[in-house]
């Protein structure tokens, strides 16, 4: 099969076809993911051709749906659960945090639990509030959860089947806004590994290290960059949990500055947490401090004020000239 | 608030009389007339043996327990006394500092023993943290109960060895962790069944709302037993509901029923009914086991800052374990010979916990970082190597373990 080019909703939508067929432990649950095939239509189809035993229809209950699956996991199934909005998650973090991240260590390792749980996340679709949280570092914290997010349809394509066939659980943040941005899908490739970061431009003056919905503004930001004359690489990390500081080291090896970029608030965000492992990794190659750009400590604000809140081209190459500028 | 409802909310009433005693007064008293919804009313609940320790017929129930032997009954009997000395040692062990904590299960033998012994090998249990009893009837060896309590692991057993997951401290979350176990039977097309134990308190709780809705909307093969054991630490029933507990489940569209939680042979009955229930695709049931804490909550609380004497006093009457011995006494199934035997093994299994939880060990120092993940995780592996740095660099100073 030749690559296909296709919006990462699809890829989505394709890659969860594919694990349904392949395995019948694999169970689809959540709000409106069967008639409606979800509210962004990811789970499209799927309940018409696998049924409503396979993909399943929940009531309106977050907790109920990820400790079901919790339980439908203890049985030996495989659910992939979605949760409506990433604000929405938090009537079942406790379950999340307190049961599914734990039950594993707990039973000295004689369970596993291969749930994944799908939040479509972050903001830029003008939506009403609770609608475009990135609440990722709240799950990356918590020891026992494994915590991903694709940047194009590709890698939402094997990342997902890679995410499903995990023994532990999967949060796997879905950059809402590039649902529908389109791109080659390989279902022959062999991928690398889920928790790898990949260098999506090659540069030499910068790093620029982003994942989600922020890899597609850095890529913008480097060709803009490179119209200045300056040579930036873009790493597109994948994973938040585990992170792959060797790749990352190995970057700011080459280029000796690293800017972070994210949608969540900087305060004790992921980039907080790169920019401390990376000074320690990397202090003689540094030649600027790390710096960050995304969010603010406010909640997310009204959609008409939301191009302020979020990083775009601007803020990124603002920091990409502060850096430079050391 | 009515003139009834303000009069059940009085203290309890004292046991010294026989018919003020007996549960089976209740069952024919006026209040239990009332219309269900109306507050501190005293409702039915199923009863086959009276406090007293007799027999009373009840139509529904009895044929399933109707063809259980003087063995089974004296089993019932010896399951009690072995549970409650197991407990008791565990209380005294906590006292002596071989436990940081201990949830004592003091007066809840027959709501544990009763329904543990009605399930099936395979069905699946999921408990809070105070089902000793139930564990004593999975066949879990009793001293892996001590590991979480005496701060050598979290959990310590695997949950598929006899179908008893871990113990669940946060209230009410392994309701729907019941409740999905139980829609993976309905989707392997077995016939076995699952059992989620929760308090009083626990009502209370979003988590077991939602298990009932998800097993309602789903017929999960899934009995809710709860315990009501009058306290969730030092907050009354009366703190968590306005109605019953067992008629929460009419709203959700299943029957609820209450049991004489100290009453082993109904609680055995009630329970057999709703697990073939379940086994038979008729979904979940609600059963509220109305039983007492004889002890605190756990070993950090002090039950006389929040509950009166007289109340202790009159439960005392209603104890499940002398209740069947009087039973198994008058009608002849059990002879002193039967008790002292008893005796000396309830001697052995205290001995035998004292001795292995004084024997355990400190877990090794790297079982921190021991099955956080299933797969692995690179900052796991990082900071293993870090920490065995630093317990090496103690090595090489003649200080090492």
């Amino acid at each position: 099969m030749a690559a296909e080019k296709m919006a990462l909703a699809k890829a989505i939508n394709e890659s969860l076809r594919t694990a349904l067929d392949t395995d019948p432990k694999v169970l689809i649950m959540g709000e409106d993911v069967g008639k409606l095939g979800g509210v962004f239509r990811v789970t499209d189809g799927l309940q018409k051709d696998f049924g409503e035993d396979r993909v399943i229809d929940t009531p309106l209950a977050e907790s109920g749906i990820v400790g079901t699956a919790i339980g439908l996991a203890l049985r030996g199934y495989r659910p992939v659960v979605e949760i409506q909005f990433d604000g929405f998650v938090f009537p079942a973090y406790d379950q999340i945090v307190t049961q599914l991240a734990k039950m594993h260590a707990r039973a000295l390792g004689k369970i596993k639990l291969p749930v994944v749980i799908r939040i479509p996340y972050g903001g830029g679709i003008g939506a009403v509030e609770h609608h475009s949280e990135s609440p990722e570092a709240l799950f990356a914290h918590v020891a026992g959860l494994k915590v991903v997010s694709p940047s194009n349809a590709s890698d939402a394509y094997w990342m997902m089947q890679q995410a499903i066939q995990s023994n532990d659980p999967v949060i796997f943040f879905e950059p809402k806004r590039r649902y529908w941005d389109k791109s080659e899908v390989n279902k022959d490739a062999i991928p690398g590994p889920l928790h790898k970061a990949v260098v999506a431009r090659e540069g030499a003056d910068l790093t620029l290290v982003a994942y989600g919905p922020m890899v597609k503004v850095c890529l913008e930001a480097a060709a803009a960059a490179q119209e200045e004359g300056k040579s930036i690489e873009v790493l597109d990390l994948r994973s938040m949990s585990p992170v792959d500081f060797d790749s990352i080291q190995a970057s700011v090896e080459k280029t000796r500055r690293l800017v972070v970029v994210h949608e969540a608030p900087v305060f004790l965000g992921t980039g907080a947490e790169i920019a401390a492992r990376i000074t320690e990794r990397c202090f003689y190659h540094l030649e600027a401090p790390v710096l960050r750009v995304g969010g603010y400590h406010a909640p997310y604000p009204p959609a008409r004020l939301e191009d302020e809140y979020l990083p775009g081209l601007d803020r990124v190459l603002d920091a990409v000239d502060r850096s430079l500028a050391y | 608030m009515t003139v009834e409802s303000t009069a059940a909310r009085k203290p309890r009433r004292s046991a010294g009389t026989k018919s003020a005693a007996s549960a089976g007064a209740k069952r024919t008293s006026p209040a239990a007339k009332k219309s269900p919804g109306t507050t501190g009313a005293e409702p039915e609940l199923v009863q086959l043996l009276t406090p007293e320790g007799e027999r009373v017929k009840d139509a529904t129930y009895d044929p399933y327990v109707a063809d259980i032997t003087p063995d089974e009954l004296r089993g019932l009997y010896r399951d009690m006394v072995l549970s409650r000395r197991f407990d008791a040692e565990a209380t005294s062990l906590q006292r002596q500092g071989e436990l940081g904590l201990w949830a004592s299960m003091l007066g809840q033998e027959a709501a544990q023993i009763g329904s543990g012994r009605a399930t099936r090998d395979d069905d699946y249990v999921f408990p809070t943290y105070r089902e000793h009893g139930v564990a004593w009837c999975r066949g879990v060896d009793p001293t892996n109960l001590l590991g979480m309590f005496r701060g050598v692991n979290n959990g310590g057993w695997d949950p598929n060895t006899n179908n008893f997951h871990l113990y669940t401290i946060v209230i009410g979350s392994q309701t729907l962790h019941a409740t999905g176990y139980a829609m993976g039977i309905t989707k392997d097309g077995a016939d076995s069944a699952v059992i989620a134990y929760f308090g009083d308190g626990a009502s209370s709780q979003g988590d077991v709302a939602e298990s009932f809705t998800f097993s309602a909307v789903y017929n999960a093969p899934v009995v809710f037993f709860c315990q009501n054991n009058q306290w969730a630490i030092s907050e009354p029933t009366e703190k968590q509901t306005r109605v019953p507990l067992y008629q929460r489940a009419q709203g959700f569209g299943f029957p609820g029923v209450r049991v004489d939680g100290n009453d082993v042979l109904a609680c055995l009955a009630v329970t057999k009914w709703a697990l073939e229930r379940a086994r038979s695709g008729e979904g979940p049931t609600l059963v509220e086991a109305y039983t007492y804490r004889m002890g605190a909550h756990t070993t950090s609380d002090d039950p006389t800052k929040y509950r009166a004497d007289e109340e202790r006093e009159s439960w005392e009457a209603k104890d499940p374990i002398l209740r069947l011995r009087t039973y198994l006494e008058a009608s002849n199934h059990a002879d002193e010979g039967f008790f002292a035997e008893l005796e000396a093994e309830s001697e052995a299994l205290g001995k035998r916990v004292r001795e292995v939880v004084r024997a355990m060990p400190d877990p090794d120092h790297f079982a921190i970082f021991e099955n956080v993940y299933a797969d692995g995780h690179a900052l796991v592996d990082e900071e293993r190597a870090q920490f065995a740095a630093y317990q090496a660099s103690f090595a090489d100073e003649g200080e090492g373990k």
